[in-house]
């Protein structure tokens, strides 16, 4: 099915996130929405507590909005079961976190082929493709090598193979350079980036303005809503948005 | 730097002519300070009447070619041996403009800064496109263009900086 979707890879549809309630209710995001296709790389920006986390935590299927809509290739993630979600998460949907989440005990090439193995494809298959996916990040002929017998640049890449193994075609980024010097960090992003330019579909969350500068555009978070952003200017709409922000900051 | 500078330095590495050092003088900056062609004839006029570049002649054909003249020589040497101070670089407005929407009342100062910052990352976009398209070893290019880049990333940075205080003197 995802080779023949030809629409947003994700779209988020007016979603909103509330946690708690009365007194106690924080609006984790506000009537957010956005729409990511496949080559593109969106990065997602704002102070702590604007909202990011929450918004890659919706797209990815990890939580529930409180009102509106994810749709991954055309797949409402509301009309499914527990069990359905789990399976489109594994089988849609890449991660890429902070601390890469690797899996110790295997070896790079075993953690990439681990989402396929898991999905029933045969052993030897899945090696294959994890050694091809492992060469697309850089890192051919390092696929016996164990996580802690690789560099912070050279895990995280091994990441974003696994990320974006088999059919995955999105790609969700939170902070991927957060534990990597600048230029491990620039590697990283080129990855990530080509990774898109080949057809995959990605956001970013990142507090680097130099790292969100690899993406298509920049959207700005502020207090759960979208401020602005780069590409497509609505400058009318944040000059009142941020006007009221402030001025309920400042009650 | 001026263009005075940059054909000083282009023409140390050879004698040129007017529309070599044009292409010379863009390659060097990554085209990102184009000159047109009447400032370069403009400039050289200048340098030769202070004694700076000397004609040496015509070229086969029929460009008038220059060559750096050993006051010019000195003068580069002296340029390359001194800072950059504040003096040589244009005011800066966005600072000048944010001093003044603090003080006029009833400016939206954070509007204000979410323009210039979405702004500063598009541009920001735009260089580092620019960055990923280069290939091979153009040295004094990416020279160029990193400082641009950590131009707009400083810029991005002070107007989180600005902001806070803002926000904080309002809260």
């Amino acid at each position: 099915m995802s080779q023949e979707w030809v629409g947003p890879v994700v779209s988020l549809r007016d979603l909103t996130r509330v946690h708690g309630s009365g007194e106690a209710e924080v609006r984790a995001l506000v009537g957010v929405s956005l729409d990511v296709s496949a080559g593109e790389l969106v990065a997602v920006m704002g102070p702590s507590g604007s909202g990011k986390t929450t918004l890659l935590s919706l797209a990815g299927g990890l939580d529930s909005p409180t009102a509106g809509n994810v749709v991954v290739e055309g797949v409402h993630l509301s009309g499914l079961s527990k069990r359905q979600l789990a399976k489109l998460r594994r089988v849609r949907i890449g991660y890429v976190f902070q601390d890469y989440n690797l899996i110790p005990a295997l070896t790079a090439a075993e953690n990439v082929a681990l989402p396929l193995e898991l999905d029933g494809v045969r052993a030897g298959k899945a090696r294959r493709l994890a050694e091809t996916a492992l060469a697309e990040v850089g890192l051919d002929g390092l696929g016996g090598r164990f996580p802690d017998e690789m560099s912070g640049g050279q895990r995280q890449r091994t990441a974003i193979a696994r990320a974006l193994i088999g059919d995955r075609r999105l790609v969700l980024a939170d902070e991927p350079t957060g534990a990597l010097d600048s230029q491990t960090s620039e590697a990283v992003l080129r990855v990530l980036r080509q990774r898109c330019d080949d057809g995959a579909a990605g956001i970013l969350v990142t507090h680097e303005p130099r790292y969100a500068a690899y993406a298509d555009r920049t959207i700005f978070l502020r207090d759960g809503r979208i401020v602005d952003s780069t590409g497509q200017p609505t400058s009318a709409v944040i000059a009142t948005s941020v006007g009221t922000d402030v001025a309920e900051a400042a009650r | 730097m001026s263009v005075k500078h940059g054909i000083l330095a282009l023409l140390r590495e050879r004698p040129g002519y007017g529309y070599q050092l044009r292409a010379a003088f863009e390659e060097t900056t990554g085209s990102t300070w184009p000159v047109n062609i009447g400032q370069v004839y403009t400039t050289l006029g200048r340098l030769e009447r202070d004694g700076l570049v000397a004609k040496t002649g015509e070229d086969p054909e029929g460009h008038v070619v220059y060559e750096i003249t050993s006051s010019g020589v000195a003068e580069l040497d002296d340029w390359f041996a001194r800072p950059v101070t504040p003096g040589d670089r244009p005011r800066d407005e966005l600072a000048m403009k944010l001093a003044l929407a603090v003080t006029v009342p009833g400016v939206d100062v954070p509007a204000i800064v979410q323009v210039q910052r979405t702004h500063a990352q598009a541009v920001l976009q735009d260089l580092t496109r620019r960055k990923l398209r280069t290939t091979g070893p153009h040295l004094a290019w990416s020279l160029v263009l990193e400082a641009q880049i950590f131009q707009a990333e400083a810029e991005i940075r002070w107007l989180d900086h600005v902001e806070g205080q803002v926000c904080r003197r309002n809260g």
